[in-house]
């Protein structure tokens, strides 16, 4: 028998199993084998096999890699969008084409399809709707006509109970980023000529980077319309037409194309990406980026069993600076080459008003992270006081503010010292520095184990982002450890 | 070269190392400065960050970009990573590397944003549907969020396969000091079976369907002996160990606890070593049979008791691989110590529970 070479499909088609298989398998009159042979024809005449990556569907576009001679990727149910996606950030120079059916992207995945278009991904998508579900058996899609005979509605789409059929291309419509909205149909000669132009425009606005395209396909499906492919062909081009009317909705390209070839669609928008030569970052630049190296860096921890583990607790309300000095202590502690940790309570809590951190230091590399028994607890506020005193550990001692006022004395053999953070701040003209006037406190009481110094040293790098605070921050420190007895 | 740094931070470090290229996720709490980090760094090195509509894109997003032939990675917490179960399937069923990051959240439902360690089994069994497994690192300090992210991109990559790096909450908001790595790695290269757009890989099929039964099945013999051959990646870490009369088992932030566990015990004179799996999944059942063998009296099953952040999962796990290294008496005799909801077991109560267990 002799065959003839179809453009874009593979001479055979081993993949679905059988040697030298060479029909597809469509039904008679089925939709998807007339599109299935217009893309194939449009990649290969625009010499884009190469570059091309499918994204195949499921449904029963599911098997076109069989067909068409180009990469492909088979998608999950309702995410070929998704993964349409993700191929065409993963790689720009490519021409990724999307294949959905109306199960696939007009119900499970008509978000990942809906926000791929908003996002203006850089892919085409075509999707195929032949006003039910095809593979899993003649169910309603959300794209069946109304009193539509299907397996779910077999007395016909009751819109009262199932709502009215979904227009994609309408939807899509609605979105600023796509450059091209378009519903064509296959049912008959003419139809299918304007379908291989639009499926051709479709390829060309990726083969040149313009945006991302949406095309919708009228299909027949005679094996669940019940109908022989004359009668649905005829269906498809009387009732589901009146539904959905065949209409080139947005084609932003023809415009700039006669001004610029191959320049985008938005200039102001996106000329810059196309004309700007940017230099290409590069990875040493990962350090300036994170910040380092400035000098402030502490070095790495050195074992040292003779330096034993402080535990720290650090509470008072959101905006007290509260987590920023417990920082500033894991800091200081780590420029003495210490094992350090430092974590928040983080969740709904921390947006309610109060605040607290722990901190650890050691010698030692540090095991349970979490400290249930302080050496030192700092306490902003009276709430705080109240929830952790009972925990602090013998021997260890406890700083308040003065606003907490009479307090119930802390357990036997914890020290409890009076400071007036907030007050001494706000008499410097400080308000926000009342941690800063803690620091001094734990400097001047020397309940941290951590030279004065390093302590300084780390609150200056605390202001990294602001250099303009640092000599403030100083002077506040001393003129608050001087007033302290 | 240090930095002190958040452990979610930490992961986004080590992706950048690890020469991730793209980066898809939906914010969480509390895994939520992973993306943060990757939306701040990832564009000004020429590496891509979306933000994706939910975690079924976030995860399907990564098919596609992992399919194309580039490292990519998504973090989420529970929830997330609940949704993204079918998508893990596909990664696994296509064979594509990738890195899935769960900051694991106190459950089950909306729950809170406390720690746990309650997603074990889906983090470390294989969560969605048919007969697949992850490759699976746990993270016990900041160093380890980014060595080890690292580490899941050379698995992933290696073994083709999904890799997990399964944390908490508490790992993920907790600073510490972060040694950064050298340099980074080299860009595997996946044109053999990726579709890049390219001529070479035009004939290159990304999928995870067999229509055929009997190629399905070939193709899951072929995935069970690459999840067995993976047992030559397991990775353990003891400590205090080797003349252990208790065994303390625990992975991720619950084996800090059981390293000063076992510090607290020693200073009691109690002789308490710790073991703990750094892949959970190859679960390092030698090395865990070793450790046991070392000490183990002829007449008496040696003491082992598991810290755990969930409801008896990972011990489960523990008893199931003592079983399958030939430590039936051990096996049958694991006690488990554990918190659930976000509350983290204290060093009080382990250290009880392990005095108790002792005989003390």
């Amino acid at each position: 028998m002799k065959t003839i070479e179809q453009k874009g499909m593979y001479p055979e088609f081993p993949r679905c199993g059988k040697e030298h298989a060479r029909t597809t398998h469509y039904c008679p009159g089925c939709g998807h084998g007339i599109v299935n042979k217009l893309v194939a024809e449009a990649c290969a005449e625009l010499g884009l096999q190469d570059r091309t990556i499918f994204v195949d569907p499921v449904g029963c576009g599911v098997f076109t890699y069989y067909y068409w001679d180009a990469a492909h990727v088979s998608a999950a149910h309702g995410r070929a969008s998704a993964a349409a996606t993700g191929i065409s950030r993963a790689r720009p120079d490519a021409v990724t084409i999307a294949y959905q059916g109306d199960g696939d992207l007009g119900a499970i995945g008509f978000n990942n399809a809906f926000q791929a278009a908003s996002r203006g991904e850089k892919f085409g998508c075509i999707f195929i709707n032949n006003s039910l579900y095809g593979m899993t058996g003649g169910q309603m899609a959300p794209t069946t006509l109304e009193g539509e005979k299907t397996t779910t509605t077999p007395f016909g789409r009751d819109p009262a109970l199932t709502g009215h059929p979904l227009h994609v291309c309408e939807v899509f419509n609605q979105l600023q980023a796509p450059v091209y909205i378009a519903r064509v149909s296959v049912a008959d000669t003419k139809r299918i000529m304007q379908c291989k132009l639009a499926i051709k425009r479709l390829f060309e606005i990726q083969r040149d980077h313009k945006g991302y395209a949406f095309l919708e396909i009228l299909a027949p499906c005679p094996t669940n319309f019940g109908m022989n492919p004359l009668k649905a062909a005829e269906f498809c081009m009387r009732e589901m037409e009146k539904e959905f009317p065949l209409k080139t909705f947005r084609d932003e390209t023809l415009v700039h194309d006669e001004v610029v070839q191959g320049m985008p669609v938005k200039p102001d928008v996106i000329a810059s990406e196309y004309l700007a030569v940017k230099p290409v970052p590069q990875f040493k630049d990962c350090m300036a980026l994170f910040g380092m190296p400035d000098g402030t860096e502490a070095p790495m921890a050195e074992d040292d069993p003779s330096v034993p583990e402080r535990r720290f607790k650090f509470a008072g309300y959101g905006g007290q600076g509260i987590l920023s000095l417990g920082i500033c202590v894991a800091e200081a502690a780590r420029l003495e080459k210490r094992h350090a940790l430092w974590f928040p309570s983080y969740g709904p809590e921390q947006r309610g008003g109060s605040a607290n951190c722990s901190v650890v230091y050691s010698g030692m590399p540090i095991g349970s992270p979490t400290v249930e028994h302080p050496d030192v607890l700092v306490c902003m506020n009276r709430p705080s006081y109240d929830r952790f005193v009972g925990d602090v550990k013998k021997g260890g001692v406890v700083i308040v503010d003065s606003t907490v006022g009479e307090v119930a004395p802390p357990p036997e053999g914890v020290r409890l010292i009076k400071v007036p953070a907030i007050e001494l701040a706000e008499k410097f003209g400080v308000p926000k520095a009342a941690n800063t006037m803690m620091l001094a406190a734990l400097r001047k009481y020397k309940v941290t184990g951590i030279d004065d110094k390093d302590l300084e040293t780390a609150l200056v790098a605390s202001f990294k982002k602001k250099p303009q605070l640092v000599d403030k921050n100083r002077d506040l420190l001393r003129r608050a450890e001087a007033t302290f007895k | 070269m240090t930095k002190f740094v958040k452990g979610n931070e930490a992961i986004v470090i080590g992706a950048l190392y690890a020469g991730c290229d793209l980066y898809f996720g939906y914010p969480i709490t509390p895994a939520s400065e992973i993306a943060h980090g990757a939306a701040k760094w990832f564009p000004q090195l020429g590496r891509t960050f979306v933000q994706a509509e939910c975690e079924t894109a976030s995860v399907n997003m990564m098919f596609g970009a992992a399919a194309a032939g580039k490292l990519c990675m998504t973090a989420t917490s529970g929830p997330g990573f609940s949704l993204m179960q079918e998508g893990l399937s596909y990664l696994a069923g296509a064979e594509l590397p990738a890195v899935i990051v769960n900051v694991n959240r106190a459950g089950p439902g909306l729950g809170n944003v406390y720690p746990e360690q309650s997603d074990y089994t889906p983090a470390v069994k294989g969560g969605g549907h048919g007969n697949y497994q992850t490759f699976t690192l746990a993270p016990a300090s900041a160093q380890e969020m980014c060595d080890l992210t690292i580490k899941a991109f050379q698995m992933a990559a290696k073994w083709r396969t999904p890799a997990v790096v399964f944390a908490d909450g508490l790992q993920g908001q907790m600073m510490e000091t972060v040694k950064l790595p050298d340099a980074e790695l080299p860009r595997p290269d996946f044109s053999d079976w990726a579709a890049q757009g390219e001529p070479k890989t035009r004939q290159n099929l990304v999928k995870s369907i067999f229509l055929d039964a009997a190629a399905q099945e070939v193709f899951n013999d072929h995935l069970q002996r690459k999840y067995e051959n993976m047992a030559s990646d397991a990775m353990a870490e003891t400590y205090l160990a080797d003349d252990a009369d208790l065994l303390i088992v625990a992975f991720g932030i619950a084996s800090r606890i059981a390293r000063t566990t076992a510090e607290t015990l020693r200073g009691m004179g109690l002789k308490a070593g710790v073991f703990r799996p750094i892949t959970l999944n190859p679960f390092p059942r030698r090395q865990l049979a070793e450790a046991v063998g070392r000490n183990r009296s002829p007449s008496a099953p040696m003491k082992i008791m598991t810290i755990e952040l969930d409801a008896g999962q990972f011990a489960d796990d523990v008893r199931l691989n003592l079983a399958k290294a030939g430590l039936g008496a051990e096996s049958a005799n694991v006690m488990m110590i554990h918190r659930m909801g976000g509350q983290v077991v204290s060093v009080d109560e382990t250290v009880a529970a392990a005095k108790k267990l002792m005989g003390e």
